[in-house]
């Protein structure tokens, strides 16, 4: 299963990615039509993406009345389709991460859909921080850089 | 009926009487003009009196976006000022990245137009499609980076904002516009005319939508372009793992690295002060400006020592060879310090450090007494140095208030303004035209006072296989790239992707986004434009062939030492050409027939 990785290091907080979702989802370009959003703390020069990881126990499938949000076991994405949705915003309330939103009208629910398959927002991250993966190589990846931390405070300590 | 790209609304704030007007933008100046830069220039010259002083009330300060800003397009988040400069009274443009344009143009205006003056201080505040005026006086001294984060909580936590430091508050000429505290709108004295106006601060957040008018077609030139930076070595990597001052090495090794204010033009402790240093040992990450994947940003801080714990942007190349080779130093922190102190009290650290080095020159020369200063001011003593452009900053010794006017007053004021390395005024930056002699001219032509970003001859130059020693096809080499250059800029478009793209790329985007449909030739024309019609204000506001000149000093002296060792340059065999070619008079003053061809007719 290949998953959204996102590495907060490398993020330069440019926003691209956030034009790209907005746009291949709409074609124009507004921050708040895009599914995936960057939090910038200038203060101290961090920028955070925020996107949709498709929990395996996702509260927003739970707590959707009308099946608007329904897990496809096939590809491990959490799947939306607005012409069941009725826009009660329980999922937006239910989602610890705020990764489901409303649209820039506020009428609208929207989140990620990994755009099929080929998503939008790795095509013009230039600093890697986000890219698309299995996500055994995320996890592979992740436990490699702790662990090379790790060793170089265990050398220090021999 | 704008096709796209633009918001096709203009903000309009006049401070002396609260009034606050959103008008549409101009439909032809937006084709001819192209936005930014280019738009600005027309709008100042058909507002201002380019005779007025800059500093008075009649001035006016425009911000500027571009058509291409607020999407994906690379480097697209250029916002432009567009103003009479304080420091020579010449029709100044700067502009910075960040994400200030984006958020304007989601607030949905492109441009904004502050006129007149305020009684008290005020912070403009821009949401949503509407505008006010607030009471500033909390924020009144407050460093550049202080005003960005009390305004994120005065307003929005997301908002983008354009500041002046308390450099500008006292008027200082070199002063420099921020945007978020961080990226500067650094020449020809911006912050000085925003200080005047009594405008300490702009916050701007909107919600709103940027289309352009060919999706699909603007979609493939953008990611035509993307992938074409990809794979130049700087844009496609060496300017995020080194930022501009990757230059150093190269300008020091070619001798054109003006050192000691410009007596040489190789710096034998260059080696000290290069990219590669700072990136090891100061540099914790890269940053970029909006949709930009060039990251040349950079986040740093000094790890040890008596400076530990300091951080902050920067410092750029040009900051490193200002306070660095021009002065004689070698001491990266005290560069990195300096360089801190000019951020946080908006100060243009090309203009601060070609100062120093100045006053450096002036004072071992014998014409600025120790008195005058304080303490010995020595090329090389890099703790003077720090002392010095805290006193430029601070404004707080009758010497720190001169310092702060930039080099021209300052040598003018000790008698010897032959030591000041300016063109109209303004401290030319880290190529030496002795060196470099394309770029002397286009120091001496460009329309802001010496510059080099305005027609950037050192790539062709330097990095192009061009010979830089001699001055045949400068000419046209020079206007070619300051056209192309003034209609990049008027896009929103950063001058760093030039590394990749060439005018049919840029000419690509903005006739997708815009749907006004120019080839590359085309697009290149409305630069021409821009060029002429910026030489027109200069030349209503009394600038004459004379002030096309360059300091004595490249003309007289030679270099002292380095690959380059001997060489001069001589200006006359160049600038007569590039009048001619620019369809001027031998006065410098564009001909009837060129005005014609441009649409320009009726202009001066």
């Amino acid at each position: 299963m290949r998953v959204l990785s996102i590495d907060i290091s490398k993020c330069t907080g440019c926003r691209a990615c956030e034009y790209a979702c907005s746009f291949v989802h709409t074609g124009a370009f507004n921050r708040w039509d895009s599914r995936i959003t960057i939090s910038h703390f200038l203060e101290d020069f961090i920028f955070i993406p925020s996107v949709c990881t498709q929990c395996e126990e996702a509260y927003c499938v739970k707590v959707c009345p009308t099946q608007a949000l329904s897990r496809n076991r096939e590809t491990g994405v959490v799947e939306f389709d607005p012409n069941k949705c009725i826009v009660c915003k329980q999922c937006v309330i239910a989602c610890p991460w705020g990764s489901i939103k409303l649209n820039h009208t506020g009428r609208e629910i929207i989140k990620c859909d990994l755009c099929g398959g080929d998503p939008e927002c790795v095509k013009v991250c230039q600093a890697k921080a986000l890219e698309y993966v299995e996500i055994e190589d995320m996890v592979l990846d992740k436990r490699f850089r702790s662990a090379t931390r790790l060793k170089s405070s265990a050398m220090e300590v021999k | 009926m704008l096709k796209g790209g633009y918001t096709g609304k203009i903000l309009r704030v006049n401070l002396s009487s609260n009034k606050i007007d959103i008008e549409d933008t101009n439909e032809e100046w937006a084709e001819n003009f192209i936005g930014g830069r280019g738009y600005g220039t027309r709008l100042l010259i058909d507002e201002i009196d380019p005779k007025i002083d800059p500093l008075s009330e009649e001035n006016k300060l425009i911000i500027a976006t571009g058509p291409i800003g607020s999407t994906f397009a690379p480097s697209s988040g250029r916002v432009m000022v567009i103003t009479k400069g304080a420091l020579n009274g010449a029709i100044a443009c700067s502009n910075a990245g960040g994400h200030f344009a984006a958020e304007l143009k989601r607030a949905g205006f492109d441009l904004i137009i502050i006129e007149g003056k305020a009684e008290k201080p005020v912070y403009l505040w821009i949401y949503k499609g509407r505008a006010e005026l607030r009471d500033a006086s909390k924020l009144m001294g407050k460093s550049t980076r202080e005003t960005d984060k009390l305004l994120r909580k005065l307003t929005h936590p997301e908002v983008s904002t354009m500041e002046i430091g308390p450099a500008a508050e006292k008027l200082s000429l070199i002063a420099n516009i921020t945007v978020e505290g961080y990226r500067a709108a650094g020449r020809t004295g911006v912050g000085a005319v925003m200080g005047s106006k009594n405008l300490k601060a702009i916050a701007v957040y909107g919600d709103g939508t940027i289309r352009v008018a060919e999706p699909d077609a603007f979609k493939k030139a953008v990611y035509e372009s993307r992938s074409i930076l990809s794979k130049d070595p700087f844009s496609g990597g060496g300017g995020a793992k080194y930022g501009t001052s990757s230059l150093v090495g190269l300008i020091n090794k070619v001798g054109g690295f003006p050192t000691l204010n410009a007596h040489d033009a190789y710096f034998e402790k260059a080696k000290n002060i290069t990219g590669k240093v700072l990136t090891e040992k100061y540099l914790i990450k890269a940053e970029a400006c909006d949709s930009c994947q060039i990251s040349c940003g950079r986040v740093t801080e000094i790890k040890e020592g008596k400076y530990k714990g300091m951080k902050g942007a920067g410092p750029e190349f040009e900051t490193i060879w200002a306070f660095g080779a021009n002065c004689g130093i070698d001491d990266m922190e005290s560069i990195i310090v300096a360089n801190y102190i000019c951020n946080e009290y908006g100060l243009d650290t090309i203009s601060a450090g070609a100062t120093i080095a100045c006053a450096m020159d002036l004072f071992e020369a014998g014409y600025i007494p120790e008195q005058d200063i304080g303490f010995p001011l020595r090329f090389g003593d890099s703790e003077a140095m720090v002392r010095a452009v805290q006193m430029m900053a601070e404004q707080s010794t009758d010497f720190g208030k001169l310092l702060a006017k930039g080099s021209y007053r300052l040598a003018e004021h000790y008698g010897h303004p032959e030591f000041s390395m300016t063109v109209k005024k303004q401290e030319f930056p880290a190529y030496d035209p002795r060196a470099i002699k394309g770029i002397g001219l286009e120091y001496a032509t460009s329309n802001r006072g010496a510059c080099h970003v305005r027609g950037y001859t050192v790539g062709p130059e330097v990095m192009g296989g061009l010979d830089k020693n001699t001055y045949e096809g400068k000419a046209k080499l020079t206007i070619k790239l300051q056209d192309f250059t003034a209609a990049l800029d008027s896009t929103g478009i950063c001058l760093f992707t030039t590394y990749g793209l060439k005018a049919e790329h840029i000419a690509k985007l903005f006739s997708k986004a815009t749907g006004f449909e120019c080839d590359a030739r085309e697009f290149v024309k409305k630069g021409e434009r821009i060029w002429n019609l910026e030489r027109i204000f200069n030349i209503k506001a009394g600038f004459t062939k004379e002030d096309d000149r360059l300091p004595e000093r490249m003309e007289k002296e030679p270099i002292k030492s380095g690959a380059s060792k001997g060489e001069i340059t001589d200006l006359s065999k160049m600038l007569p050409e590039y009048y001619k070619l620019r369809g001027w008079d031998e006065y410098g003053i564009p001909t009837g027939e060129k005005l014609k061809e441009l649409g320009l007719e009726g202009m001066l």
